[in-house]
């Protein structure tokens, strides 16, 4: 038990002691964690609360639902009450309805008799349970589904092409020696230079052209042309040597047989770095489909939300659980692949 | 790190994907016969090339173009050519410290903002980020866990992180009922200008930070072990060995990530404007949302100013981007 | 028939012209090694002849066939690369199959050629295997076998075993001579190593800065260099060189710089009254002898048992080694008398470096 302690409590092998800088930076994680997580779990369990619940002044942490119970003669469950002060005091009481400052109650053990109760006497009757209907009313009230498609369809194809496009250019400019590759790698920085964010206006002119404007393929086609995957996978594949593409040249396999036989395995950790930051940003991305698609339809999962909080009265239960439901697949797939992602831009991410 | 893709799985693939491959392989082939092995380059370099001809060259040449004209015109041959005049109405200053004397006042208001914003929010992010980097480096038990915490808002969508924070700022919010349980006195956090902006800035350091902090942690854990056995043997005290080798060895990361985090700071939109819609007022109106604003926020939408404004914009990134290749490279020399 | 054959080639990378004009006939079924310090072009001779690497003017033949603009796959040639370049993703068995996949060789036949390699480079339990599980020693055997499996014309090795311990590099020296021998193959192979190249060539070419020095059998490298270069180029320990001066009166004899004579042989060479010029003598000819022509301060001494030798200087300074076989008396700080035979005399001239010997 003592080496138990003594495991647990030991930091940088000093005879288990614990010093002060060992406090703070503990201290600190903690901390970390609470700012962090904090936030989002009281996203979480806010969504779960009714509406009720959630306009609750000072708020309980817990989502809360009334108690209920079934009386004989009425088809649905009665909320519960018990009465503090008046003539009532000290039982509890089920409501059937409130008219102004007066509510109608009924005691359930004696459901004949009605019962007038001012409405300052009674306190609801509550505990602790998680409510669900924010959830399926989402679903009832908006076409979530449609959204979710939208968003999944551009984030996936979006990567698809970005992927193929990428690492094709990126071998070309990391494995050949060709007149002009100077001037295209120039060309490579100077588009990173310039990002899609202060070329709006041309941008929408050119996709407005193509006929692309509301249209799922106008988020997709300029999106998949960013320089950032290039760069990525051209470092990465400089490190391949050179000597086991004139194997596979002496093996006679052709160059493109070379890309999708030797180099794109070989690359495999790059790409999967490169897949995943893809699909992230793609999910998260806003200002570009703000502008490209103004038609509800095409809404993605981001757009839909901020379009609902743009109303003049923000209906917090929708908007709570559909921003629980929004930042739900990115959180399993970092849950899973978070040291992979963690690493990968470790590595990478700086440069 | 692992290759994730093996065995049988990949068998699989491969004699799905032969024939495909067969039929790719074609105009390789060919051009590897007619105009030699170089040329191929090429052929691998074209899917990218005309994707960002389209949406990048293109539109980067149609800004200057824009930036030109006046008028609220989609089409730019039905744009009157204005010359100078947008560059001149944005940059008509009486006073260029006052926006309120500026011929477009807005244009000033969310460039002092930005500038504001990009100092505020440089400063804190690494100043955090160097702080949490170093804790992270210490021995500490599951830093792979606390690594992945601090790093989790780097993955939300910037709706998703302004509605949460938004939740708890709303005048009924947590927030406020704590101080209201502690005996203080709500505060109206986002009608409030200075703390709407305080926010704002919380905002992205708090999106951001773990996207840094992971930077210099490899920063950091790429300085030789025997480094610190040398100080240590050296008789050098804990602060001195910060301060005289940490901080010159991890300099180069610094200053990458000083630039990157610049950089990404002119950019900010997402956040802010989903977060504060750039009020109140215009108090956390960014460069960004001005652009955006002139060109797709209402009628009338004046193109031409939104291009130029993209344009003065686009100078700065262009310098802050040469400042980080210019840091990058010194990264890699030193 | 596969000889390769160089004519005047040159390769320049811009303006800098790493080879100079080379021509050399490989005959069929030589084993040809081409040697020379690092930086020499010897690499790049080779990866021209490859294909993999185009040639800047001249002619590259193989079998009399000028392949200059012939791709590298296309030429008939198999290579051993220095870092093996294996392809890491894939298994030995795929490694090894991959050439043949790719010129449409039908499966069974594959599977028989790789068997049949594997089991002569006794790497059948290996098949399995990725190349970052084998050891050195079994990487070089794969990468062999990779250019064995595919029946080339003509082997190219460049500087296969470079990367191996010294130990796994002399077993490895003897299997690739084997190989040679069993497969009866044209082969070249590129090395830095001179023992490599004395132990395994039939015919060796050193190349210096580009150009040929000299191109032979390894004793007639040995025995009859060319010029300065060869002559301290092949030989372990180096030959050593004494400057001096030619004196025709009375018998020909040198005069060297430290005011010593020695009698040179009569005829064989071809000089004048007054040249400047260095003699050539290899350690284990040089011997220490009462009476010598020239006397040398030994300053270490090297006991190996069944060798031994010396190292000192003569009286102007120059170095000079001397290997003797069996064991010595002599000992540092001492000052001996040496000397050699006529015979082993090799007399360069200093200004070019190039050999006296009238052929």
């Amino acid at each position: 038990m003592a080496n138990a302690i003594a495991f647990l409590t030991r930091t940088r092998g000093r005879n288990g002691r614990w010093d002060w800088t060992d406090w703070v930076s503990y201290g600190y994680l903690m901390f970390g964690v609470f700012i962090i997580f904090g936030p989002i779990l009281w996203l979480m369990m806010s969504s779960f609360k009714t509406e009720a619940d959630i306009y609750r002044y000072p708020p309980k942490f817990l989502p809360h639902v009334q108690e209920t119970v079934m009386v004989d003669g009425y088809d649905d469950p009665l909320p519960l009450y018990s009465i503090v002060s008046g003539e009532h005091k000290g039982r509890t009481l089920a409501q059937l309805r409130r008219v102004g400052l007066v509510a109608q109650m009924i005691d359930p053990r004696n459901p004949d008799e009605r019962l007038k109760v001012n409405i300052s006497d009674r306190e609801a009757i509550e505990s602790v349970g998680f409510a669900f209907g924010n959830y399926t009313e989402v679903f009832e009230r908006f076409t979530l589904l449609r959204y979710f498609y939208n968003s999944t369809f551009i984030t996936l194809v979006t990567t698809a092409i970005a992927l193929i496009a990428n690492s094709m250019a990126a071998f070309a400019l990391s494995k050949y020696q060709f007149r002009g590759r100077t001037a295209i790698l120039m060309v490579v920085i100077g588009t990173l230079m310039i990002p899609q964010t202060v070329v709006l206006v041309p941008l929408f002119m050119v996709v407005r052209e193509l006929g692309l404007v509301n249209n799922l393929w106008g988020v997709i086609i300029p999106s998949a042309a960013t320089p950032t995957g290039v760069f990525l996978l051209r470092q990465y594949m400089l490190t391949i040597p050179d000597e086991i593409l004139d194997a596979a040249r002496m093996d006679k396999a052709s160059e493109w047989k070379i890309f999708w036989r030797i180099i794109l395995p070989l690359s495999a950790p790059a790409i999967a770095v490169l897949a995943i930051l893809s699909i992230i940003w793609r999910w998260n991305d806003f200002l570009w489909p703000l502008i490209v698609l103004s038609e509800n339809e095409q809404f993605t999962l981001q757009l839909a939300l901020n379009s609902l909080q743009g109303e003049s009265i923000i209906e917090w239960s929708y908007l709570l659980a559909m921003t629980v439901l929004t930042l739900l697949p990115v959180t399993v797939v970092f849950m899973f692949l978070q040291k992979y992602i963690t690493t990968g831009i470790a590595s990478t991410g700086g440069k | 790190m692992q290759m994730p893709f093996r065995g049988s799985w990949g068998g699989f693939m491969l004699s799905v994907l032969t024939p495909l491959m067969k039929i790719v392989e074609i105009p390789f082939v060919l051009v590897q016969k007619f105009f030699g092995v170089r040329r191929v380059a090429w052929v691998f370099l074209a899917p990218n090339l005309i994707l960002f001809a389209l949406f990048a060259f293109i539109p980067i040449y149609l800004n200057f173009a824009y930036s030109f004209t006046s008028g609220g015109n989609i089409l730019l041959e039905d744009r009157p050519d204005a010359g100078w005049e947008n560059f001149r109405t944005l940059t008509a200053c009486d006073n260029y410290l006052d926006p309120n004397s500026c011929e477009r006042d807005v244009f000033w208001r969310a460039l002092f903002n930005t500038v504001w914003f990009v100092t505020l929010q440089v400063a804190f992010m690494v100043g955090f980020s160097l702080v949490t980097a170093i804790i992270l480096n210490r021995e500490i038990r599951a830093r792979g866990f606390f690594r992945s915490v601090f790093f989790f808002p780097v993955m939300l969508s910037p709706v998703v992180i302004a509605l949460t924070w938004k939740w708890i700022l709303q005048r009924h919010g947590i927030l406020n009922a704590s101080l209201d349980a502690m005996g203080y006195e709500p505060v109206w956090w986002l009608v409030d200008r200075q703390w709407a902006f305080a926010w704002s800035v919380f905002l992205t350091v708090w999106a951001h930070m773990g996207f840094y902090t992971l930077i210099l942690l490899a920063g950091l854990q790429a300085i030789p072990r025997d480094v610190y056995d040398a100080a240590l043997m050296d008789r050098a005290s804990p602060w001195r060995t910060f301060r005289h080798i940490t901080l010159p060895l991890l300099s180069p990361t610094m200053l990458v990530v000083l630039v990157l985090a610049g950089i990404k700071g002119v950019q900010t939109f997402d956040e802010v404007y989903a977060f504060t819609g750039g009020g109140p007022g215009s108090a956390t109106t960014l460069i960004i949302q001005y652009i955006y604003e002139t060109g797709f926020g209402g009628a009338p939408r004046l193109f031409g100013l939104a291009a130029a404004a993209s344009i003065l914009i686009a100078g700065l990134l262009v310098i802050l981007t040469g400042l980080q290749f210019w840091a990058n490279r010194r990264n890699v020399d030193g | 028939m596969a000889t390769v054959g160089l004519k005047s080639v040159r390769k320049s990378f811009g303006s800098a012209e790493v080879i100079k004009g080379i021509d050399l006939e490989i005959e069929h079924g030589e084993f040809c090694v081409f040697v020379g310090p690092s930086g020499c072009g010897k690499s790049t001779l080779l990866r021209m002849i490859s294909g993999l690497e185009p040639i800047t003017s001249g002619d590259v033949s193989i079998g009399g066939e000028v392949v200059n603009d012939i791709g590298a796959a296309d030429r008939g040639l198999a290579m051993v690369f220095q870092s093996y370049a294996l392809y890491p993703h894939m298994t030995v068995r795929q490694n090894l199959s991959f050439g043949l996949e790719n010129i449409n060789t039908p499966k069974p036949e594959i599977a028989g050629k790789v068997d049949e390699v594997s089991k002569m480079l006794q790497i059948g339990e290996l098949l399995e295997r990725r190349p970052k599980d084998l050891s050195g020693g079994q990487r070089q055997r794969v990468a062999i076998g990779r250019a064995v499996v595919r029946e080339p014309r003509v082997f190219l090795f460049d500087e296969p075993l470079s990367n191996l311990d010294a130990e796994l590099r002399v077993d490895m020296r003897g299997e690739i001579a084997a190989l040679h021998k069993r497969l009866g193959n044209t082969m070249i192979y590129v090395t830095h190593d001179q023992v490599e190249a004395m132990t395994m060539a039939d015919k060796i070419a050193v190349l210096r800065s580009g150009e040929l020095e000299q191109f032979g059998t390894p004793l007639e490298l040995f025995n009859r260099p060319d010029n300065l270069f060869v002559a301290g180029f092949i030989g372990s320990p180096r030959m050593n060189f004494i400057e001096g001066t030619i004196n025709t009166d009375g018998g020909t004899s040198l005069s060297l710089t430290t005011e010593e004579t020695v009698p040179l042989p009569s005829d064989g060479c071809e000089f004048g009254e007054g040249q400047t010029v260095t003699l050539g003598i290899r350690p284990n000819d040089l011997r220490p002898t009462d009476g010598g022509f020239m006397s040398m301060e030994v300053a270490s001494v090297e006991q190996l048992g069944t060798d031994s030798y010396l190292y000192g200087s003569l009286k102007n300074g120059t170095a000079v080694t001397i290997h003797s076989p069996g064991q010595t008396s002599v000992s540092p700080g001492q000052t001996i008398e040496v000397g050699a035979g006529t015979d082993a005399m090799h007399l360069f001239d200093t200004a070019s470096g190039k050999t006296l010997r009238r052929d």
